[in-house]
């Protein structure tokens, strides 16, 4: 239970990052450590044997969170990388981001873990990745070959998988605010990691609808979208989503339990919001 | 690799390895044995301490992060004196603990949950505290004696305890 022995470097600049990262290329596995919430019981439990531990903490530039002009709906916050889920939970600039913060964890793990950590995690029962998806974030990711944005949905390739170079950080992440939201999710103890969660999120005229949990990224749910935009019920879209999903069960809920699970949070999602028609 | 940091108010100089957790170096290095470590990987919270105020947990952090940092520990707790700190007062009169492993955490977040919320609903509390288990109380002693120590620190009802003898 203790993490096998690794270099640690620790940046000052995302330029000493990038730097730091790039002796990776000689073949040694390099990893980020930001929050260390997921990282370091993967260290503990030896699942995880980086040779070089880059600490970004107190790389200045990747803290922060800005709000972007725009009227709601339209603008945006760009969330720094280091930003803890304990200042997501406590801002209120991006209600949604707030509201989905304070289901992360405990008060210790929200005080460390950060956005981008999270994000480039990419644990598909995790909450940003899917409050990501469901606004339309873009992640502002840097490498040797300079910077690039990334769209959430472009982002998650598999179960703990993301499209990031083994040399790249994300230094950012623009989330537009949703003019309406919902965001619900169901564990079986408070803290957990969601057995299903659900954010609804309207941005520019757009509703997206999407879900962690029922696969392995966070999954759109484009089926309900349709039937939403076409003015249908909830019961309508809630039918819609069910239909449309095809989760697998493990031994924490069945395939079944987990689609009946998702229609009920997009249900609920939906009520937050004040969307969906009648009934 | 050598960081300095301050622990319950005293400056303290540690060469550590990179891999030693904050845990390890308060209480193998420092001797600080009060931060109890239960799973090491994240989950138990028998290890919270707080880190410049923020609760922490301690196995989830490396030492070499802490340089420059202020950490308190259950040993900063209790006066210098011996008296006890009035949670630890309140977890003693209300049955807040039994074999006493988890409690260390539980003080702590204890701590820190009544610095932010002063007047915490037992809902509250219970939300607050979910990242901290026992195996032995069934918690009910637990959200008691946090909701006591709250009342206790409450001006008003402070007031009107000297009032009513």
């Amino acid at each position: 239970m203790k993490p096998a022995p690794f270099e640690y470097l620790r940046p000052g600049s995302v330029d000493e990052t990038v730097a730091a990262l790039a002796t990776g290329a000689d073949g040694l596995e390099v990893k980020i450590l930001a929050g260390g919430q997921s990282l370091v019981p993967l260290l503990a439990l030896r699942m995880a044997r980086p040779a070089v531990l880059v600490d970004i903490n107190r790389v200045a530039e990747l803290s922060g969170f800005a709000r972007c002009p725009g009227s709601v709906g339209t603008g945006s916050v760009e969330v720094g990388a280091l930003t803890r889920h304990s200042a997501l939970a406590g801002q209120t600039e991006h209600p949604l981001l707030a509201e989905a913060a304070r289901w992360i964890g405990h008060p210790a793990i929200r005080s460390r873990g950060t956005a981008a950590g999270s994000l480039a995690h990419a644990d598909p029962a995790a909450e940003l990745p899917v409050v990501a998806v469901a606004c339309g974030a873009v992640a502002t990711v840097i490498g040797p070959g300079g910077a690039r944005r990334v769209p959430a949905d472009e982002l998650f390739l598999g179960p703990l998988m993301s499209a990031l170079g083994e040399d790249e950080l994300i230094t950012s992440v623009s989330f537009p605010v949703p003019a309406r939201w919902g965001f619900a999710e169901f564990a079986r103890r408070h803290g957990d990691f969601a057995l299903v969660s659900a954010a609804v999120a309207e941005v520019a005229g757009e509703v997206s609808i999407a879900l962690g949990g029922v696969g392995g990224v966070p999954v759109r749910a484009v089926a309900g979208e349709r039937a939403l935009a076409r003015g249908g019920s909830v019961d309508e879209v809630v039918a819609a989503v069910r239909a449309e999903l095809s989760p697998t069960g493990d031994l924490h809920a069945s395939a079944d339990y987990r689609r009946a699970l998702a229609g009920e949070l997009v249900r609920r999602a939906l009520e937050q919001a004040g969307l969906g028609g009648g009934g | 690799m050598k960081v300095e940091l301050t622990v319950n108010g005293e400056r303290v100089r540690l060469d550590v390895e990179p891999r030693r957790t904050l845990a390890d170096a308060l209480r193998e290095d420092l001797g600080h044995t009060g931060t109890h470590l239960g799973c090491e990987h994240g989950v138990c919270g028998a290890c919270t301490v707080l880190v410049d105020d923020e609760p922490v947990r301690g196995c989830l952090m490396f030492a070499v992060q802490a340089d420059g940092a202020s950490v308190t520990t259950v040993e900063g707790l209790a006066a210098a004196d011996g008296t006890l700190h009035p949670l630890q007062e309140a977890f003693v009169a209300h049955h807040g603990l039994q074999c006493g492993f988890c409690t260390p955490g539980m003080l702590i977040s204890a701590l820190h949950l009544l610095r932010t919320h002063p007047a915490p609903s037992r809902e509250t509390i219970r939300a607050e505290m979910s990242g901290n288990i026992c195996r032995c109380t069934g918690y009910i002693g637990i959200v008691d004696a946090i909701q006591a120590a709250a009342t206790a620190a409450a001006p008003t009802s402070r007031e009107s305890g000297i009032s009513s003898g």
